[in-house]
């Protein structure tokens, strides 16, 4: 495949990988996030921690969208489903979650639910169009990356008059949750953080400075692909090394400065900030989320129909939060691949191909724990 | 003995009605004038309750299932010629030569009758290619909404020759994994029709009858321990079942697995990872490893496996791992998909 097998080249890596190891000072212990699910995936699925010496570690962050959203949000959307009778549209990530009581949205679907999995916002609104006597919502959820196409739907509902379609916003922001990570007391130690690929393409390089600034913590945003993570892994030894915390740009050919202007626009045309925001692991966070404006008021599920957000605790044996903020590994947790498996998840880390629990029980799981755990 | 029906069945406009599946005379000619006309052969011809099949020689093998992918018509084929297809596949992976077939219709009520005219043409021309008859089958339908158009199962009997053992349970440390050819054709083309992704050249399903290529595979090394085909959960939910059952671990090399380009693409669009997906008419082979050579020689020389490759070897591993060795250069696990990411694919 062009323009993609190019940065999935095995020799390529095994040069950078030496080159890194060369680089790395001998005794000192390097520490790196990724932030994103994304990043989490590829490092799995491609093998590159066994390309990298043992004083390297990384240490998956809470980029995962399905993960941070809290159960009471899945919650929600059940109960819109079965209670309120809607056609429920959504990722296929977020239906096997498990929520309260045993449930989970493909559960509720054997209870009489009508869900539908789709792979964009639009294909929601086309069913919308389609079955005009009944109610359709969508359940959005994402970073920055998934919020564009929303807004999107959101306008084309609003200029169409699509009276039967609306949307349970789940919405999250990326650099909050960075600040919680580093603001956490007794927090998990870091060196730098491997930046978001796709959130950077549309909010730019920008919205990071202050990690570097204010944390002193180096940025290297990086592209999905394996061998965008091996060379923002280099440019981070590099920073480290030379005692320098930078934001800098691994991603060049698709992110920015400034990053996508229209997409920015759009958003803060259908969106506004929510006041406070639960996440899963970072507890409650300020300014972290968005919700539709007053001129999208009618397209608003939580305001449509009466589901008020209950916040629910995780399940007890669950380290899902823990996981989240990097201050525990997968294969830490107890009921990791004995009680909690993808089969059988109890915490969400273990549903999405971009949970570090799954990741882990998925694609890594044959490493010894000597290894892992160096 | 044929029913004089006042007017031909409506192969054009007509519609399944509950009438043809009652067990009246609406049933009788649907049975007649499509199924019987369509499949007809020595054993369906008398219209009796079953088919008086003559002695074999050798064990039988049967295996039965049951066929409700949607769309019911793909590139590359239909449920016809797949319900045909599967149950061939899953005989003949046994090691035993496909004889006869058995098929049940489950019809919706409303189904168009000209669509299910072309279904069973379709299953009459795969199993006239095979060789392999239908010889009794079943129709009901069901009210409106309580099915999808068609469901169907097909039943296969077929004949094990003496010395053939093949199971799931034979790989031992040391033997050569080999797949019939690319991975992930039919699930793809499936899904390229369901998110309407269009492509310069189409993916087409791989739906195939694979007894003649596995008779070629089997007379050319009848050594072979193991065969499976990669239907549901594919490549990676076959090996997996195949490491449990002989408690062996299987590393592959994913360089060596064939891959067709628009597969890949596509995949990677939809955040699928091609081990997972189905193929219908794609063998896995495990054998002794100094006769991989000649499985793949035997494999190549077949129109359905030129592309056969060498993927992988069983290894030791009580902990009954499949891993990769990744062409990035690390290692991985690959696991059974979670779930049911692509529903009714088969």
């Amino acid at each position: 495949m062009k323009y993609v097998d190019e940065f999935r080249d095995g020799a390529l890596a095994r040069g950078i990988a030496a080159s890194i190891a060369r680089q790395l000072r001998p005794g000192r212990e390097y520490r790196l996030m990724e932030f994103c699910g994304g990043h989490t995936h590829a490092i799995s699925r491609y093998g590159i921690a066994d390309l990298l010496p043992p004083q390297l570690h990384l240490i998956h962050g809470p980029g995962c969208p399905v993960c941070v959203l809290p159960v009471g949000r899945i919650d929600q959307a059940i109960r819109l489903a079965l209670e309120h009778e809607v056609i429920l549209c959504s990722y296929g990530d977020a239906l096997r979650v498990p929520a309260s009581d045993g449930m989970s949205l493909l559960r509720a679907r054997g209870r009489g639910a009508e869900l539908r999995m789709v792979y964009s916002p639009l294909d929601a609104l086309q069913l919308a169009r389609a079955r005009p006597g009944r109610e359709v919502v969508f359940l959005a959820l994402g970073f920055e990356t998934t919020t564009p196409p929303t807004a999107v739907a959101l306008r084309q509902a609003r200029a169409e008059g699509i009276a039967n379609f609306s949307v349970l916003c789940n919405h999250v922001l990326t650099p909050p949750a960075m600040r919680a990570i580093l603001e956490a007391p007794g927090g998990v130690a870091l060196d730098g953080f491997i930046g978001p690929a796709h959130v950077s393409t549309v909010i730019g390089s920008a919205p990071y400075v202050p990690f570097a600034r204010e944390f002193g913590k180096p940025v290297v945003i990086a592209g999905f692909e394996p061998l965008d993570v091996l060379r923002a892994i280099q440019m981070l030894v590099a920073q480290i090394d030379a005692g320098r915390a930078e934001v800098e740009n691994e991603f060049t050919r698709a992110v920015g400065l400034e990053g996508n202007r229209k997409a920015q626009a759009l958003v803060a045309e259908v969106f506004a900030l929510r006041e406070a925001f639960e996440w899963r692991g970072l507890g409650t966070l300020l300014h972290s989320a968005l919700r539709l404006r007053p001129e999208f008021a009618a397209f608003d599920a939580e305001r449509r129909f009466a589901v008020p957000y209950r916040g629910v605790p995780d399940h007890k044996a669950c380290e899902c939060a823990a996981v989240l903020r990097g201050d525990r590994r997968p294969q830490d947790c107890r009921i990791f691949g004995t009680a909690c498996t993808p089969d059988h998840p109890v915490g969400a880390c273990m549903v999405s191909s971009e949970g570090a629990c799954a990741a882990h029980y998925s694609y890594g799981r044959f490493r010894a724990p000597s290894r892992s755990s160096a | 003995m044929k029913i004089p029906h006042t007017r031909p069945l409506n192969l054009r406009q007509g519609k399944v009605e509950m009438a043809h599946g009652a067990g009246g005379r609406a049933m009788a000619q649907l049975v007649d004038e499509l199924f019987a006309r369509e499949l007809g052969n020595a054993w369906l011809a008398p219209g009796d309750d079953g088919a008086r099949l003559p002695p074999a020689r050798g064990r039988l093998v049967m295996s039965t299932d049951a066929h409700v992918v949607s769309p019911l018509f793909f590139p590359g084929g239909d449920i016809g010629c797949l319900a045909v297809h599967g149950t061939i596949n899953d005989v003949a992976v046994m090691g035993a030569a496909p004889r006869w077939l058995a098929a049940s219709f489950v019809l919706e009520e409303g189904f168009p009758l000209a669509e299910l005219a072309r279904i069973v043409a379709s299953m009459a021309t795969a199993a006239r290619a095979a060789d392999v008859p239908v010889v009794t089958g079943d129709t009901k339908v069901v009210e409106r909404g309580k099915a999808d158009g068609v469901f169907i199962t097909t039943t296969g009997v077929g004949v094990l020759a003496e010395g053939i053992e093949l199971s799931g349970a034979n790989a031992g440390a040391g033997d050569a994994v080999i797949v019939s050819g690319p991975i992930g054709d039919h699930g793809m083309a499936i899904m390229s029709v369901r998110e309407h992704l269009a492509f310069e050249s189409p993916i087409v399903s791989d739906t195939a009858a694979l007894h003649g290529l596995i008779g070629a595979l089997l007379a050319a090394v009848p050594a072979t321990r193991v065969l499976r085909d990669p239907t549901r959960g594919g490549l990676a939910a076959t090996l997996n079942e195949i490491a449990q059952q002989s408690r062996v671990g299987i590393v592959l090399d994913e360089a060596a697995l064939p891959v067709r380009p628009a597969v890949a693409a596509a995949c990677e669009l939809l955040g699928l990872d091609p081990l997972d997906i189905a193929c219908e008419g794609r063998v896995v082979a495990i054998c002794p490893a100094a006769q991989a050579a000649s499985a793949l020689a035997a494999l190549r020389d077949h129109a359905l496996g030129g592309e056969a490759a060498l993927i992988g070897e069983v290894v030791a591993d009580e902990r009954r791992f499949v891993q990769m060795q990744t062409r990035f250069g690390g290692r991985r696990m690959v696991d059974w998909l979670a779930g049911d990411a692509l529903p009714r694919i088969c």
